[in-house]
């Protein structure tokens, strides 16, 4: 590593713009500025430091800021692209064939090119993700690569600084005090401590200061980012976040996915419409009714200590909870919302055992289909023996009727009707607007009567341990923002000379029009010769030249 | 030198924690599930089903045997077709410590009765009416089949129809010694 030597002594490491001890400029580049580049305080970078090792160059890569605000301006174009068209997590088909269809379908060519290059599913891509994580780790490592050498230099801080440190900043005056020479120091002292400035004292030298936790502030803010990546990424780590949809059927009780060992019945659905006439924008949409309330009434059960899953019996009820949307039933961190709703599931049928000839019943047989029975008997000696039934009834398969799912969607049934003039029985298929008699003609039929339906409520289970976590991000965050954008480090440098002389140089990162307003009570109290702003002086300069140059 | 050493260690460890996170994050969104509890390998959730003679069956209670625990509806095709060689094998392989216990997803008892004793399964039949077994193993698609090693972690999970001769094969690997 190559040491640039100041002419104070002091080894500087490469890539050191300004004296880390006295504050001379060290580079010909600073050397020929009129001011100096207060940067970082003038410190060497530390990725700029070294650069042979591939450590060291993924190190540079991820430091440096035009990386970073490229990967600043690749993120956002990517995250908008996908808002272009619904992502695939919004379309509700199953199967990667019916999405494809589905996105020619409804978006044509465009939308068949974009589920070919995988945009409609893009947040969960490969090279999205990285991305973000690759953003994620350039702050990092562009945090700790300047905010580190910042903290040190400014800890560093030397009160007693070179000539030509002092000559080159912003702010400078030199000349003799108007009055009480001997006293200008601890003037300049009491002032400034009066202004709350920090005030340290070396000789004939002082350093006030003021604000520095602002300078801070980026980096507190970066820490606030940080914290959020890693909430997010949490989300991953089981126990941290559960993300689960449930159905439930009226009187169903179930196991409540991502929640172990509770378990959650449907006590009743409850969908409630507005009985107003249609009226203004309802009648242009041609909607009818509009909906008031969609209400699950639940009852939370809890399994006994040590019991393991399958052990339903002896459950122990937690709670009663009326779920309405946006007033999920919660329980230790766990809510259930209200989700979604299906109507009028068939639930219970109800035949009657019908004599043909002349539509005389000889009694009704109503059939739970989540529990039927081997055999209905009725009070006059008839018999309805179950022998099959098929709730989603889809066809016969060789002789056997068969179901496509395990929802009733479609009900059959086998029956053997036994009575009175047929005690044999008689064999009868029921479906839904088919009757099969595989002896012949029967002499009585399964008459259907009536049905009694329930309602099944879509919920949603959620539970997440890292909302804390999110907020103290969040909180972090603002904080950083506020603390770098309404506070200022401003610094003032005063030393005075053998023969009275003082030299006054000051520095702020933001905000020099209430640098200069403490100057002035400075000047004031401590009779200080007028301070010039190089920076303005040099414009009016400009200005000037340019008005000659137009004049001439 | 010795700082420079120190240097690129910092940085070296920095950057390697900065990989794994990153490694985690993206396996875990890519593959999109949850970083699955149970897999192979993992220790199998204890359970306790009721069969259809009411008999109660617990995992924990079968250690030192192969367990295989098949999740199926009436419904299923492909867990009909599996189920007369997965009869045969469950009488090969009853005297060399292989259980098989099937479990129904929520059905009427009716229909499962009427199901099992269509199909002559001899083994035991639970119906799971609470899902809570099914949640516990975060069942997707039927017929699944979990192998479990007498050691009572999981051998193999396998989802869909399986042939007799790799019912045979993966019941083999699970043999006690």
């Amino acid at each position: 590593m190559n040491i640039i030597l100041c002419e104070c002594g002091h080894e500087n490491p490469e890539g050191t713009n300004l004296c880390q001890k006295c504050g001379s400029p060290l580079t010909l580049e600073e050397k020929s500025k009129k001011i100096a580049d207060m940067r970082y305080e003038g410190t060497a970078i530390r990725s700029k430091t070294y650069n042979k090792s591939i450590i060291d160059k993924i190190w540079n890569f991820f430091s440096s800021v035009k990386v970073g605000i490229s990967l600043i301006i690749i993120n956002l174009v990517a995250a908008s692209i996908g808002t272009i068209l619904p992502q695939e997590f919004y379309v509700s088909v199953a199967t990667d064939a019916e999405k494809e269809k589905y996105y020619s379908d409804v978006y044509g060519w465009f939308g068949e090119i974009y589920y070919a290059l995988g945009l409609s599913d893009l947040y969960s891509s490969l090279w999205f993700q990285i991305l973000v994580l690759m953003l994620g780790v350039s702050i990092i490592i562009a945090s700790i690569d300047r905010g580190i050498p910042l903290h040190k230099s400014l800890k560093n801080q030397r009160v007693k600084r070179h000539t030509s440190f002092m000559k080159r900043q912003r702010i400078y005056s030199e000349g003799k005090p108007s009055e009480n020479t001997d006293q200008t120091l601890q003037l300049a002292e009491q002032t400034l401590k009066n202004l709350k400035y920090n005030v340290r004292r070396e000789d004939d030298a002082i350093l006030a200061e003021r604000g520095r936790f602002s300078r801070y502030g980026a980096y507190i803010n970066h820490v606030g980012l940080i914290i959020f990546i890693i909430a997010v990424m949490l989300h991953l780590v089981p126990g941290f976040y559960v993300d689960e949809s449930i159905w439930l059927r009226e009187g169903e009780t179930r196991a409540i996915p991502g929640m172990d060992g509770y378990f959650l019945k449907n006590d009743q659905f409850i969908l409630e419409t507005y009985d107003n006439d249609p009226q203004g924008e309802q009648i242009k949409q041609g909607i009818n009714v509009v909906a008031k309330n969609y209400q699950t009434d639940v009852t939370l059960y809890k399994q006994q200590e040590n019991a393991v899953p399958g052990q339903a019996e002896d459950l122990e009820e937690v709670k009663q909870f009326n779920i309405r949307v946006n007033h999920p039933l919660k329980h230790e961190g766990y809510a259930v919302y209200q989700m979604d709703f299906r109507l009028n599931e068939i639930k219970t049928m109800v035949f009657d055992l019908t004599l043909k000839e002349t539509e005389e019943s000889l009694g009704q047989v109503s059939i739970d289909l989540t529990n039927p029975q081997d055999e209905y008997l009725l009070d006059n000696g008839a018999k309805v023996e179950l022998m099959g039934f098929y709730p989603d009834f889809s066809g016969f398969k060789e002789g056997v009727p068969q179901t496509a799912t395990q929802t009733p969607n479609n009900p059959a049934f086998i029956f053997k009707m036994s009575t009175p003039e047929k005690p044999e029985g008689e064999t009868s298929f029921v479906a839904i607007q088919q009757t099969l008699e595989p002896e012949g003609n029967n002499m009585y039929k399964m008459k259907f009567a009536n049905v009694e339906t329930r309602h099944m409520s879509g919920l949603m289970v959620r539970y997440d341990r890292t909302i804390p976590l999110l907020i103290v991000g969040a909180i972090i965050f603002m904080v950083g923002v506020v603390i770098g954008s309404y506070w200022n480090h401003r610094r003032i440098w005063i030393e005075q000379l053998e023969d009275g002389t003082v030299r006054l140089a000051a520095h702020t990162n933001k905000n020099w029009f209430g640098m200069k307003k403490d100057l002035d009570v400075l000047k004031k109290h401590a009779h200080i010769p007028q301070y010039v702003d190089q920076l303005e002086s040099e414009n009016n300069e400009h200005v000037e030249t340019e008005k000659d140059g137009k004049t001439l | 030198m010795e700082k420079k050493r120190k240097r690129s260690v910092t940085r070296g460890i920095i950057l390697a924690i900065l990989a794994i996170a990153i490694g985690y994050t993206v396996y875990g969104a890519v593959t999109k599930d949850k970083l699955e509890v149970v897999k192979a390998g993992a220790q199998a959730p204890d359970f306790e089903v009721v069969d259809l003679n009411g008999e109660k069956h617990r995992l924990k209670d079968y250690e030192g045997k192969g367990v295989v625990l098949n999740f199926w509806g009436t419904w299923c095709e492909p867990c009909e077709r599996e189920f007369p060689a997965m009869t045969r094998q469950y009488s090969a392989f009853a005297n060399k410590g292989v259980q098989i216990i099937a479990v129904n997803f929520a059905q009427s008892e009716f229909e499962v009765k009427k199901y099992v004793a269509n199909m002559g399964m001899t083994f035991p039949v639970a119906i799971d009416k609470t899902k809570s077994v099914f949640t516990a193993y975060s069942i997707g698609p039927l017929p699944t089949s979990i192998f479990i090693k007498p050691d009572g972690t999981i051998d193999r999970i396998i989802t869909g129809e399986m042939s007799e001769e790799k019912i045979a094969q993966y019941m083999e690997s699970i043999k006690p010694e």
